[in-house]
């Protein structure tokens, strides 16, 4: 007979976030010991509120399935003597595998007779079996553990009841102080506790007591609900996904509801209202037809329609005083000047080992004009750059960011624009934290790329000279997150410049202007470039550029940023080509005989009269071709220049002994060789290629 | 409609119910804090073997939460019912929730939710698992199993109840100002506290002398260090409450930046965790007289000297 069996775990509210996951897992770990267990179900439905997760196994067997096996033992011949007495080797095997000599059987296995024992093993009931649950209930894991009482378990939220119903049977799991029974606890407020009456009875018996334990089931009854508010209204209402199932998560018996608030706090900015209603109350804003957002909001309560009215005047109470904080703030803010906000930061610290925000902003300016006029910004866009990079931290210090710190730029942009400053100014403001993330948006306007950069650059430059280098998983003023925006941002708007030239540049700019820090900023150098290059190697990575690719320009001498993207992604354009490998194989050949004697830069003249074969002479003019400004061609031009090269380097290795044993012919060779491999390894290590 | 209840009706009723249930009532604490937990009757009470049951009002100073008397909702100062109960009693809960019957909150009446909020107070090393309790959107109330307190891992497990109660008292009176209150039927919260609102928040924000709070931080630092390892922990404690609070003026002052606090924290951090490991060794060397089962008071004492060695 198939049975059902229900199993409800019930804890103080767990976090909204971890409630789903949480049911994924236990049915999984349960499913998982089932199959361990050999026994057989049909499915594993899940029920999940804030205070209970619970599995109800449908189709389960009697009992685990039996086991039939054939041990085999010794051979015959060492099993029983002659006169057909079992030696110790047999008495021994049939002792472990918990029989006697009297259950021995003998089979040919390749013509050879041996001891063979029948086992069989009666599978346990399944009720047994089901006790087990307590240990797959206890190894849970959970994104934060907590003990309580006296106890040592760290589970997500105290246990504080259970139900273990097979069918209609209890079975006595015990966890610390709790033993399951067949008593479940209804709403807390609405419900009573309520004894469940077999193991497929469980819905309709919460329900009865205000639960509704079917998390899809409930989350669409808010969905629904919800639209049927705004539909009553005329409202557009964006039901936010995350913010959804976060409300879903927080309540048993869902009722939604809307309040209003006073029409004069639309003044302040949209962002600050979404921000104030979804992140700090999980309300949903509500819109007009046009998207303009409307003074009411949409909530849902753990309860039913009685005394709604409170609810939602309290609702309302709540998130007027949070309004009217902001409104406060907002106002407060704008009753001071931006410069007002910019002395501030002269009190304010960047880093004590470093220097002061405003200082910071001094030096970013001093940046964003060296950088901007390097990558050809024009003079008004230099000149808004100069004033975005005078002021760009200001808003830290306003009330309203003070409040809201998720607001930080955002406000900025806003503040700026209210104090006349223009649309350039204030979007560079908002763009210079991007991205945010690892993928976050970059921005989108150049002086915001500019004033990004520069700002990211002297956070890593500073604090590189102040000894604060990220080591491991330590990273705390998130310095890896910084340089991967400057490594995407460059490369997005195809900045062509040296890193060292470019950093020594800005250093020697702030000695001019007076800003530097009192630090040495240079002495870095090296790490601050190994630093961004593994951002550049973590970004080709997460596009899954082939490694071999990857190597090839993982150690280069080249240190610009654009360059090492662009060779990358010209050596991904091409690898499949006809005539790639071939290329490679000839430049890989050059770099190798290269490798026999190096010669200095001023070292490097070909005597043309040493040449013997046209071959040579052909390459010698092919070389002297494309060497022509061959270094500042950028990386598409230089690839197509080396892959040029394939036949004539050919042709020369037919018919060149490269190691001549006239010491002159072959240091011409040789030098010949070395021009090539100099614009090889300018362009990537190109032998650590992996060409079959 | 019965008459509503008065800010000390609140407290009043708040001390019997929980009294009630086994908790000291004790009073607060007489030296500056920003919160109840950190009176050393949670603080330090939280630490260590023994049973701890207590209740008790905390006037809490926030100096950079202070607007001049002016906002409804901000104080410089508030008050918090503090409610420490060691080990976790099973129903903590639903001892929270007949408390608030107990102030005429019936939760049918309104939307009552246990929202995740885990409490974390780096500075003196203490982290807790708990929520925030909304009434109808508010919250009234921060609900606690303290997890580490003075980086001492907890054992048994402390739930820790904080009620706001200038939160709760607007709620229950409906007034939308806290100068609004009635502290009693006779005088309101404003005509006691609008002018130490204004007076403390214009000294926070203006005129508190920068770099006299600075020596004295390190004044107050060197002592407790000392008190420390003179063994004298309730010394030493107030002077870590009292860095605590200079720290705290200085912040509001905007005297220190972000990546500093992390320095001043871990200052303050360092000594709070050594006291509160000395708190456990004094209690050890009084033999952990509030365990009153003699043969567990005398396997804990064991258990400590033998982990100590």
């Amino acid at each position: 007979m198939a049975h059902t069996f229900l199993l409800e775990v019930g804890l103080e509210e767990m976090p909204a976030h971890v409630v789903t996951p949480s049911i994924k897992q236990l049915v999984k770990r349960t499913k998982d010991y089932l199959k361990d267990q050999r026994i057989e179900f049909d499915d594993i439905k899940p029920f999940s509120t804030p205070r209970r997760l619970t599995i109800q196994i449908t189709g389960l067997a009697d009992k685990q399935e039996d086991i039939d096996e054939s041990v085999k033992g010794p051979a015959k011949k060492i099993a029983q003597d002659d006169d057909g007495n079992w030696s110790k080797a047999a008495i021994g095997f049939t002792k472990g595998q918990g029989a006697t000599t009297d259950d021995i059987t003998f089979k040919e296995v390749k013509g050879t007779e041996y001891v063979f024992v029948e086992k069989h093993i009666d599978g346990k009931p399944v009720s047994e079996v089901l006790m087990g649950m307590k240990d797959v209930i206890t190894s849970m894991t959970f994104p934060t553990l907590m003990k309580w009482n006296v106890y040592d378990l760290e589970f997500i939220r105290p246990i504080r009841w259970m139900v273990a119903l097979l069918d209609d049977k209890v079975l006595p799991i015990k966890i610390l102080d709790v033993t399951a029974g067949n008593v479940s606890r209804g709403h807390r407020f609405l419900g009573q506790y309520t004894t469940i009456e077999s193991a497929d009875n469980y819905e309709k018996t919460l329900h009865d007591q205000f639960v509704i334990v079917d998390a899809d089931k409930r989350k669409k009854l808010i969905k629904d609900q919800i639209e049927q508010i705004s539909k009553d209204n005329n409202w557009v209402v964006n039901i936010n996904p995350s913010l959804l199932e976060e409300v879903n998560n927080l309540v048993e018996w869902p009722t939604a509801f809307y309040g209003n608030f006073d029409k004069k706090y639309l003044e302040l900015p949209a962002d600050v209202l979404i921000t104030s209603m979804r992140d700090n109350q999980r309300f949903f804003y509500v819109q007009d037809q046009d998207k303009n957002i409307l003074p009411y909001f949409i909530s849902v309560r753990n309860g039913n329609k009685d005394y709604l009215e409170n609810v939602a005047v309290g609702n309302e109470k709540v998130l007027t005083a949070r309004l009217e904080d902001a409104m406060f703030f907002y106002k407060e803010d704008q009753s001071n000047d931006i410069d007002f906000y910019v002395n501030k930061l002269k009190k304010v610290s960047f880093h004590d080992k470093i220097s002061t925000m405003y200082e910071k902003m001094q030096r970013v300016e001093v940046i964003t004009q060296v950088l901007g006029k390097h990558v050809g910004l024009s003079d008004t866009e230099l000149s808004d750059v100069k004033r975005a990079a005078q002021i760009y931290k200001f808003d830290l210090v306003t009330g309203m960011v003070g409040e809201f710190s998720e607001l930080q730029g955002i406000m900025g942009e806003k503040y700026a624009l209210l104090k006349g400053e223009n649309k350039s100014v204030a979007t560079a403001i908002r763009e210079h934290y991007m991205p945010i993330s690892a993928n976050g948006d970059l921005p989108a306007t150049k002086v915001g790329a500019v004033l990004a950069v520069a700002d990211k650059f002297d956070s890593i430059l500073t604090f590189f000279a102040a000894g604060m280098i990220p080591s491991g998983s330590n990273d705390p003023y998130a310095l890896r997150r910084q340089a991967n925006g400057i490594v995407r941002i460059v490369n997005n708007q195809k900045w062509n410049f040296n890193l060292e030239n470019m950093m020594n540049s800005f250093i020697k700019s702030e000695n001019e202007h007076e800003v530097a820090p009192s630090l040495d900023q240079t002495k870095e150098f090296n790490d601050i470039v190994g630093f961004i290059n593994d951002r550049i190697i973590k970004v080709l990575k997460d596009d899954k550029l082939r490694h071999d690719i990857i190597d090839a320009i993982s150690e280069t001498k080249n240190h610009n940023i654009l360059f090492i993207f662009e060779v990358a992604n010209v050596l991904n354009q091409h690898k499949d080509d006809d005539e790639f490998k071939k290329s490679i194989e000839a430049l890989t050949r050059v770099l190798r005989i290269s490798n026999k004697q190096s010669f200095n830069n001023d070292d490097l003249n070909i005597d043309e009269s040493l040449f013997e074969k046209d071959s040579e002479k052909k390459l010698y003019e092919k070389v002297s071709t494309i060497s022509e400004n061959y270094y500042q061609l950028g990386a598409n031009a230089e690839f197509d220049k080396l892959m040029s090269l394939k036949d004539v380097i050919n042709d020369y290795f037919d018919e060149t002994m490269v190691m001549a044993k006239d010491d002159n012919i072959k240091n011409n060779h040789l030098r010949q060789m070395t021009i090539i491999a100099n614009m090889i390894n300018w362009f990537a290590d190109l032998d650590k290629l992996i060409v079959k | 409609m019965t008459k509503k209840l008065s800010m000390q009706e609140i407290i009043l009723k708040l001390q019997q119910f929980w009294s009630s249930k086994g908790c000291m009532l004790m009073q607060a604490y007489d030296t500056e804090k920003g919160a109840g937990t950190m009176s050393p009757y949670t603080f330090l009470r939280a630490v260590g073997p023994e049973p701890w049951n207590a209740a008790y009002v905390e006037p809490s100073r926030r100096p950079a939460d202070g607007r001049y008397g002016e906002n409804p909702n901000r104080l410089y100062q508030h008050h918090q019912f503090q409610v420490i109960m060691k080990p976790s009693p099973e129903n903590i809960q639903e001892l929270y929730l007949d408390s608030l019957k107990e102030l005429g909150i019936n939760p049918i009446e309104h939307d009552i939710r246990f929202v995740e909020d885990n409490w974390e107070n780096p500075s003196m090393g203490c982290a807790g698992v708990g929520w925030e309790i909304w009434l109808d959107g508010m919250e009234v109330t921060q609900f606690t199993y303290f997890q580490i307190v003075g980086g001492q891992e907890m054992n048994p497990v402390a739930s820790e109840i904080t009620y706001g109660l200038e939160r709760l008292a607007s709620y229950i009176q409906d007034v939308n100002n806290v100068f609004d209150l009635n502290w009693n039927d006779n005088v309101k919260y404003g005509d006691i506290f609008k002018e130490p609102e204004y007076e403390h928040s214009k000294y926070s924000f203006e005129e508190s002398n920068q770099d006299m709070l600075l020596n004295m931080f390190d004044n107050f630092e060197t002592e407790a260090k000392k008190q420390i390892a003179n063994g004298l922990v309730h010394p030493a404690y107030d002077y870590v409450l009292k860095c605590s609070h200079t720290f705290n003026l200085l912040d509001a002052r905007g005297a220190v930046s972000v990546t500093e606090r992390a320095g001043y924290l871990s200052r303050i951090r360092k000594m709070a965790r050594s006291i509160a490991k000395a708190f456990i060794k004094e209690r050890a060397k009084r033999g952990f007289p509030l365990i009153k089962d003699d043969k567990k008071r005398k396997e804990l004492l064991a258990d400590y000297n033998k982990e100590e060695k």
